[in-house]
């Protein structure tokens, strides 16, 4: 498959909004703005972008609390997702998620989970009433690392196999959950492994490359839409960021952390558009200046708009 | 009051595992949407034989035979339900709804209201509850109340084959999470049940015997114990009045709270350990509401504080039975 000069553009658009977004939180997050636990994609966006090129529109995402990249490339407006960050009842969960908890039913973005592993059945479900509904659509579900040595990835992915279900699983190894090294903590490094063991086609990308990651992506999700049962993905990456803003990365040397920056996703898609004559180095600096006025204008929304009142805690926990 | 004997019905005299089993059969015949997932369900035809002929009737598409996964059972119901569909998902017995825990409260209680409402879960989670059958410590919990501390799901305990009808249709129509919990001592027990389409909604207290001297609160089995013992101390000269809680979540103390102004005594009787228990939520609110008629104490009768243990006669002795009721009844109306 191959993107159309607006989407190769587009693609390098939405992987700033996500980069400044993420900035931004962060800077928030310092000032006090943004409460509770925050978790930044920053170096993971090519995976966002990827998801947002080899899914159809109409086809479900289902992640974990790192959510935010994800959920920008969904296309949820970067307004109500800064809502959110500031709690406010414009967010996309009206305030009451947080930054772990973003959501748009409309957009079949079915939320950040925060609970590791917690959300692996939920995307087995959300494929389970697909097929159920004779529904050609596929349902990818994106998982860290960690989430791979839980329980729930183990029931999840052997159900899916057994009864056959549409679910890409995608792990984006970032290297380390939380502040443990991946060959801390899994038995076997090789994530394919896993996604073997219960008798699915599985396939390894550089998760930092856009194109391979995005054509990977496509091919699962053609794959298991055919009826085949599910695909399983490991998509390799690094955040560049701790594992939230509270991790004083005592795991790993700064020196690790600059020589992986030299594969930044966003740079390396940047690179190859000028290679490829697709944009001049000008033209992307528009796109990346273009992404930082709305992250800033999404900010302006965010702080102007209304805090929950008392009068709304009651409201949806039942229907 | 909202007994069956109240609804204008032909009834005809059902098991408590029938009555369930019609249930069901009426739902899925009634909406294409329903289905049901679990252990041993479908070729076996469930454990307490509840969905025996549902696999033939209905096929593997709406009876799904899962592997011995429970957190996944709960989860991917869950993930269904939001997406479109009614799963009834079967945990073969509450004791092994701890091994889904997070999928029932961090998930199946919260989505919705987490995610400002987008989301409905209509969903129902089938289980069996109770203790009593020499099972030993792991497979006996009496549980219910710690699901019904998290809001956002719905806790029903029938008591009775017509309550079980009634209560399992509306939780199944109803468009929140449901944890239905059956007493597996009670499959067998039989009753009037309203013939065709009948439902109870949830959340409505039922007087189960009348009285006026003290009010037995009591849910599950432990209200057929209650009705043994408010029969034996009528003769005695002491008429109780036997509350049905049917749902611990909603809670419905109306009942309760009107009952107990009449009689100023209350017994609380409840399968489950003493500690943070049904016991402990109603005597509470019955001193914040009904504080000026309390004549004594709210006393508890449960099961004593220790695992159930395997021989018979021992595990007996920590359950509760009509003769602690008795007892509870005769100290609280101090008739010693």
């Amino acid at each position: 498959m191959a993107l159309t000069k607006k989407q190769k553009l587009d693609a390098y658009k939405v992987m700033w909004l996500i980069r400044r977004f993420e900035e931004k939180c962060a800077e928030l997050y310092a000032a006090g703005e943004i409460g509770g636990f925050l978790h930044l994609y920053i170096g993971q966006e090519a995976i966002a972008a990827a998801a947002k090129y080899g899914l159809r529109e109409d086809d479900n995402l289902i992640t974990a609390y790192r959510d935010h990249g994800l959920a920008l490339a969904r296309d949820l407006p970067p307004k109500n997702v800064m809502a959110e960050m500031l709690g406010r009842t414009t967010g996309v969960s009206k305030g009451k998620g947080g930054s772990m908890h973003l959501a748009d039913i409309h957009k079949r973005f079915w939320g950040g989970y925060a609970v590791v592993g917690g959300h692996l059945p939920l995307g087995a479900g959300l494929a389970l009433a697909d097929q159920y509904n004779g529904e050609k659509r596929a349902t990818m579900c994106l998982m860290g690392d960690g989430a791979t040595n839980i329980g729930y990835f183990h029931e999840s992915l052997n159900l899916s196999a057994v009864w056959k279900l549409p679910v890409v699983w995608v792990v984006e190894n970032n290297e380390y959950g939380m502040g443990t090294a991946v060959a801390r903590a899994s038995a076997v490094t090789d994530f394919t492994k896993k996604g073997e063991a219960y008798g699915m086609p599985t396939m390894k990308v550089d998760g930092n490359e856009l194109i391979e990651t995005m054509e990977a992506f496509k091919k699962a999700a053609d794959y298991v839409r055919s009826g085949k049962g599910p695909y399983f993905i490991e998509a390799r990456t690094y955040r560049f960021r701790g594992h939230s803003m509270g991790d004083p990365e005592r795991y790993r040397k700064p020196e690790e952390i600059e020589e992986r920056r030299s594969r930044d996703p966003i740079e390396l898609w940047g690179a190859e558009l000028v290679e490829e004559k697709v944009a001049t180095p000008e033209e992307l600096e528009k796109l990346e200046k273009a992404a930082e006025h709305e992250v800033e204008e999404a900010v302006e929304f965010a702080k102007a708009s209304p805090l929950p009142t008392e009068e709304g805690l009651y409201e949806d926990v039942y229907a | 009051m909202s007994t069956p004997s109240a609804v204008k019905q032909d009834t005809e005299v059902k098991t408590y595992r029938e009555a369930i089993s019609d249930a069901l059969m009426e739902e899925m015949d009634r909406d294409e949407k329903i289905f049901i997932m679990g252990e041993e369900i479908g070729v076996w035809g469930g454990t307490y034989a509840v969905t025996r002929g549902f696999y033939d009737k209905y096929g593997e598409k709406r009876i799904k035979d899962t592997p011995i996964s429970e957190m996944v059972i709960v989860g991917a119901a869950v993930g269904a339900a939001m997406n479109g569909t009614r799963p009834i998902a079967e945990i073969m017995t509450i004791n092994f709804a701890f091994v889904a825990f997070d999928a029932i409260v961090n998930h199946m209680a919260k989505v919705r209201y987490m995610f400002g409402g987008q989301y409905k879960v209509p969903m129902v989670i089938r289980t069996t509850t109770g203790g009593g059958r020499q099972l030993g410590a792991t497979h006996s919990h009496s549980p219910e109340p710690i699901f019904a501390h998290f809001p956002g799901m719905y806790v029903v305990c029938p008591s009775s084959p017509a309550d079980a009808k009634g209560l399992l249709k509306t939780s199944i129509r109803d468009d929140n999470p449901v944890m239905f919990v059956e007493h597996s001592t009670l499959y067998q027990t039989r009753g009037d049940v309203p013939t065709g389409d009948f439902t109870i909604p949830l959340g409505k207290s039922d007087i189960k015997k009348a009285g006026k001297d003290v009010t037995i609160v009591s849910y599950s089995k432990m209200v057929q114990i209650s009705l043994q013992a408010a029969s034996e101390l009528e003769k005695e000269g002491i008429s109780a009045e036997v509350i049905d809680l049917r749902c611990l979540r909603p809670l419905d103390m109306e009942p309760v709270l009107e009952s107990f102004k009449k009689t100023n005594h209350c017994v609380v009787v409840e399968e489950n350990w003493p500690h943070f228990g049904v016991g402990a939520e109603v005597a509470m609110q019955i001193q914040e509401q009904a504080f000026d008629y309390m004549d004594a104490p709210v006393k508890r009768v449960s099961q004593i504080d220790v695992p159930l243990p395997y021989s018979r006669d021992l595990e007996q002795s920590a359950l509760p039975n009509p003769q602690k009721v008795k007892a509870a009844v005769k100290e609280v109306l101090n008739r010693n």
